[in-house]
């Protein structure tokens, strides 16, 4: 099959598109159809995508799965996948069968609820496709609005105003990567991103406003992306708009958001900051490295302090984060790999998490710690799976938690080791914050009267946790299996990093 | 005069012919009955004409010495013009009849109008521009007064006649000008004359005037004062019309003034078009940030839109014209489409253009409220639709032409301009629990608006295969 990618990337739009024009009313009946189209269609995306996995060469670091036709405008509709992008797309097909299960339970507008959520798949898989910098742009935008919607529309009590904080934030980023689009065309007259993987954009030192830029050109164009990708990302500081977004979106909305949303920042890192601009990516190291380490060290101590339980799981992923963009910079083997399976990883565990939160939010309506506890003697099921999904995102080793953060370390020790031990204490810290969490709300006696008739997960529930269980699990055990597909793109990618860095040392003492 | 020279402008007087015959046929017929048939008798002839200079073939000709051209250009721009005029017609009936304005007038004006439209496309020559231009405008300041006991519309048309009538003082005056400077009112003989490669300080003069009166009938800033009083005083068919047909057609004139009489000296020109843009482009995001009402809205929106068109124009180069071309027939189609809706805004069978009363429209009307989402934010140009690459069109042409700051500066302008539209968008969907306004549409109006919010999502393909004849078009203005 030729086309495999676009068939991935466009059968839940083309879903969309049929529910938007061919199903009417809102009667119960329509609801149900919804739901069940949107159901088959994102499980038919995941089976298709399989063949993408079947097929996918893990020895060719190259593009593959390559498809190419002139567009308008002077545009190559350009889609193509690598060991680096592939399990994003991969994770996105596998998450979103879970996610659509997941807000059966929705009350208003069912419909637009569910072709929302259609749309923004196919722009998420499209981002992690797409081969043309312009192709890519519009996808990253794109997906915008969808999620703007959602928040918007289905969110909390204080939706809107999360919803234009999200908007602003984002779009703000990516204006700025929008001119540096613009300046790369410019420089290589080109928008194919392999050609513009290769093209060595000038590193000359240059003055702006009296200030003498290390990395020229480069350092500006990585300062853009990078304005763009931390917020989508997010680090810290411009990771404020995720603690309110995540509160006030609804269940499925967060999972898609932690679990797929926050990854293309370090996508975009991977696929332009570090091949693109080497240089710049080497004089900005530093920055990003104690950026993260602040991350890692601030936003935990600042889940310790949270109510909400929502907050505290947005403010735990801000600090895995850290580890993902501490582990893109360390720019070795272990560093990179680990950044990409933290990010897979992360991508099972904060879902679930947040699913976690759902299952009782659905039945309490708060999602305040104060008014939970005890909940083992109810629901012991329930009790389980959360402690297991605890224990993952602390990194307990046998899940994968542990693989991702463990060979992030290792990479960043070897090039930073004042930064690792910083970003060391972030893995007691998580388990203060993540244990202390799990005993206000499951462990104890039952106190509150509400929760004296709560009912244990249902059978749907279960059916919704169990996949990501056995991910995390199996991956945690067999980590092979994301590191034998990943490794090769990622020894290339690594080794183009350092031979292109010789320039530097002689940028460096000018 | 040959018969050669009336085949070339066969289109023109048939349409004249036509405008004739209906205006005695309204004098004398029973004037309402006739009404509804003549506006869809006269949209039905705009698409017929439009098809049939579709089919012309592409080589070029001129007729009456070099008076009137017709070459690809002419004819793209005359098919945009005719096509978006029919559109207005076919929506606006059902207004009209249930507004009490059914007038057997309004067509007629339209179709004037619209040969004053493909007169000025054509214009080889500074009096058939002029010729062209004051034939148009004269039926537009009626029409911005057809409502005739409101204020409102008669202060429009009022105020759009003297500000109007100064642009023409303006015009009038650059091409005297010119005339005086170049000996020919000729654009090839007024481009023999800058064989140099440089013009006369006189010829500047005219050149700079010239602009200035063109630039007002784009409503370019800082020509723009009379656009959002007239748009809001106007009747809403009226506006509809004022912001889709008579923009294509004062876009491609400037575009052949500064090409066929010009091109020999594009850096005199480059730098004015660059400099309106940047100043429509900001002053209509911003201006619009504090609009209460949706026409005037709309009047600054398209005061920006102007700004990107005109971008394409100053990047001087074939590429430039065909970015300007694509762009206006894409700002044309979303403008219907919106114009659809505003239409059909109404509360107790009274028009509504306050955009508050759009609050929670999401809930009483999914679909429409789902298109006018998608135009929006295409008028926006949030990727992935059709308004996005409209821009990236003419940012494009601007970065190859080596315009890098003005690619950067509409950049920055649509991200205010982002804001404006948005805030429609909040409305409808977030805004506060209350009644929200009704929608009653003709299935014209209801197809209008979902189809070309279809196609601002389908045209994403391939343009609709626009792009090449749009090329073909601007290779032939600039030879």
């Amino acid at each position: 099959m030729d086309n495999l990618l676009s068939i991935i990337t466009f059968i839940p739009a083309v879903a969309a598109l049929i529910m938007a024009l061919f199903l009417r009313g809102d009667d119960n009946a329509a609801e149900t159809n919804a739901k069940w189209l949107a159901l088959l269609a994102t499980i038919a995306t995941f089976l298709v995508s399989l063949f993408l996995l079947i097929g996918f060469d893990p020895a060719n670091t190259g593009m593959q799965f390559v498809e190419e036709y002139t567009w308008i405008a002077g545009l190559n509709y350009k889609m193509g996948v690598d060991g680096i992008s592939i399990l994003f797309v991969m994770l996105t097909t596998f998450l979103m069968p879970i996610t659509i299960l997941s807000c059966w339970g929705v009350q208003t507008r069912i419909k637009e609820y569910m072709i929302a959520f259609l749309i923004l798949e196919t722009l998420m898989i499209g981002v992690f496709c797409a081969l043309d910098l312009v192709l890519f742009y519009l996808f990253f935008e794109a997906g915008l609005i969808p999620m703007f919607l959602i928040i918007g529309i289905w969110g909390g009590q204080n939706r809107i105003y999360a919803a234009f904080k999200f908007f602003l934030y984002t779009f703000l980023g990516s204006v700025l990567m929008l001119v540096a689009v613009i300046a790369m065309y410019v420089a290589a007259r080109t928008t194919d991103i392999p050609t513009l993987m290769a093209f060595e954009f000038s590193s000359e030192p240059m003055a702006v406003l009296g200030l003498t830029i290390t990395g020229g050109l480069q350092t500006l164009l990585f300062l853009a992306f990078f304005a763009s990708f931390a917020v989508k990302m997010p680090m810290w500081p411009v990771h404020t708009w995720l603690p309110d977004a995540h509160v006030q979106a609804p269940t499925a909305g967060s999972v898609i958001l932690a679990a797929v949303l926050l990854k293309m920042g370090g996508y975009g890192f991977l696929r332009f900051s570090l091949p693109m601009f080497p240089v710049g990516s080497y004089v900005m190291t530093d920055l990003v490295f104690w950026i993260s380490a602040i991350a890692i060290v601030y936003t935990s101590l600042v889940a310790l302090a949270q109510e909400d339980m929502k907050k505290l799981i947005a403010y735990s992923s801000v600090a895995h984060m850290g580890y993902v963009t501490m582990g893109i910079f360390a720019a070795n083997q272990q560093g990179v790999d680990g950044a990409i399976f933290q990010m897979i990883s992360h991508g099972f565990i904060s879902g679930a998490l947040f699913l976690c939160v759902g299952v009782i939010y659905d039945r309490m309506h708060t999602r305040d710690i104060d008014a939970y506890g005890g909940l083992v003697n109810r629901m012991p099921a329930y009790a389980l799976v959360f402690l297991f999904f605890t224990m993952a995102n602390v990194g307990l080793p046998g899940t994968s938690g542990f693989v991702g953060e463990f060979l992030v370390l290792m990479g960043i020790f070897q090039v930073n080791t004042w930064i690792a031990a910083i970003a060391t204490t972030g893995v007691i810290l998580s388990a203060a914050y993540a244990l202390y969490l799990y005993r206000r709300v499951a462990l104890g006696a039952l106190m509150r009267e509400a929760l004296r008739t709560i009912q244990d997960m249902s059978r749907r529930e279960r059916a919704i946790f169990a996949p990501l269980i056995v991910m995390t699990l199996l991956l945690g055990v067999y980590p092979a299996l994301v590191t034998d597909i990943i490794g090769p793109s990622v020894a290339q990618l690594v080794t183009d990093y350092h031979a292109a860095l010789p320039v530097v040392a002689e940028a460096a003492t000018h | 005069m040959t018969g050669v020279d009336v085949q070339i402008l066969l289109p023109e007087i048939l349409l004249a012919v036509y405008a004739m015959a209906a205006l005695m046929l309204g004098l004398y017929g029973s004037k309402d009955k006739m009404t509804g048939l003549l506006t869809w008798a006269t949209a039905g002839l705009f698409v017929a004409l439009a098809l049939l200079i579709a089919l012309r073939g592409s080589e070029g000709a001129s007729a009456f010495g070099g008076m009137v051209v017709d070459d690809a250009f002419a004819r793209f721009a005359k098919v945009v013009i005719l096509i978006s005029a029919a559109g207005v017609l076919f929506m606006s009936q059902d207004y009209m009849a249930r507004r009490d304005l059914a007038r057997f007038e309004f067509p007629v004006l339209v179709t004037l109008s619209v040969i004053g439209m493909m007169i000025m496309v054509s214009a080889g020559d500074l009096m058939a521009l002029y010729m062209g231009l004051e034939l148009q405008s004269l039926s537009l300041y009626v029409m911005a007064a057809m409502r005739r006991d409101s204020v409102k519309s008669t202060e429009a048309g009022l105020k759009y006649f003297v500000l109007g009538a100064l642009s023409s003082g303006l015009l009038l005056y650059g091409a005297s000008l010119v005339y005086g400077f170049a000996g020919t009112t000729l654009f090839a003989g007024i481009a023999s004359t800058l064989t140099e490669g440089e013009a006369s300080l006189g010829l500047l003069f005219g050149l700079v005037f010239l602009i200035a009166g063109m630039a007002f009938k784009v409503s370019a800033a800082p020509f723009h004062m009379w656009t959002p009083d007239v748009y809001e005083g106007a009747p809403t068919p009226v506006t509809a019309f004022f912001a889709t047909a008579p923009k294509v057609a004062a876009m491609a004139l400037i575009a052949r003034v500064v090409h066929d009489a010009f091109g020999g000296v594009p850096g005199d020109w480059a730098q004015v078009l660059a400099a309106l843009a940047v100043v429509s482009m900001f002053l209509g995001a911003v201006a619009a940030i504090g609009q209460k009402d949706i026409k005037r809205l709309m009047a600054y929106s398209s005061i920006a839109h102007m700004g990107y068109a005109l971008v394409g124009l100053a990047a001087a180069t074939p590429q430039g014209v065909q970015a300007t071309l694509i762009y206006m027939a894409i700002y044309v189609t979303m403008n219907l489409g919106t114009f659809a809706f505003i239409l059909s805004m109404e509360r107790d069978g009274r028009p509504v253009t306050d955009i508050a009363s759009l609050n929670q429209f999401a809930k009483a009307e999914p679909l429409k409220a789902m298109a006018m989402l998608i135009l929006l934010f295409s008028l926006a140009g949030v990727p992935p639709m059709l308004g996005f690459f409209g821009k990236f069109y003419v940012l494009k042409a601007a970065v190859d032409a080596g315009m890098v700051w003005l690619a950067v500066a509409g950049a920055v302008a649509s991200v205010v301009g982002a804001f404006y539209y948005l805030r429609i968008v909040y409305f409808m969907y977030f805004g506060a629990e209350q009644e929200p306004v009704e929608s009653r549409m003709s299935p014209v109006q209801w197809l209008m608006l979902v189809g070309v919010a279809a196609v601002m999502l389908i045209g994403v393909v391939n343009l609709f295969g626009i792009e090449p004849i749009a090329l073909q078009a601007a290779e032939a203005l600039l030879g």
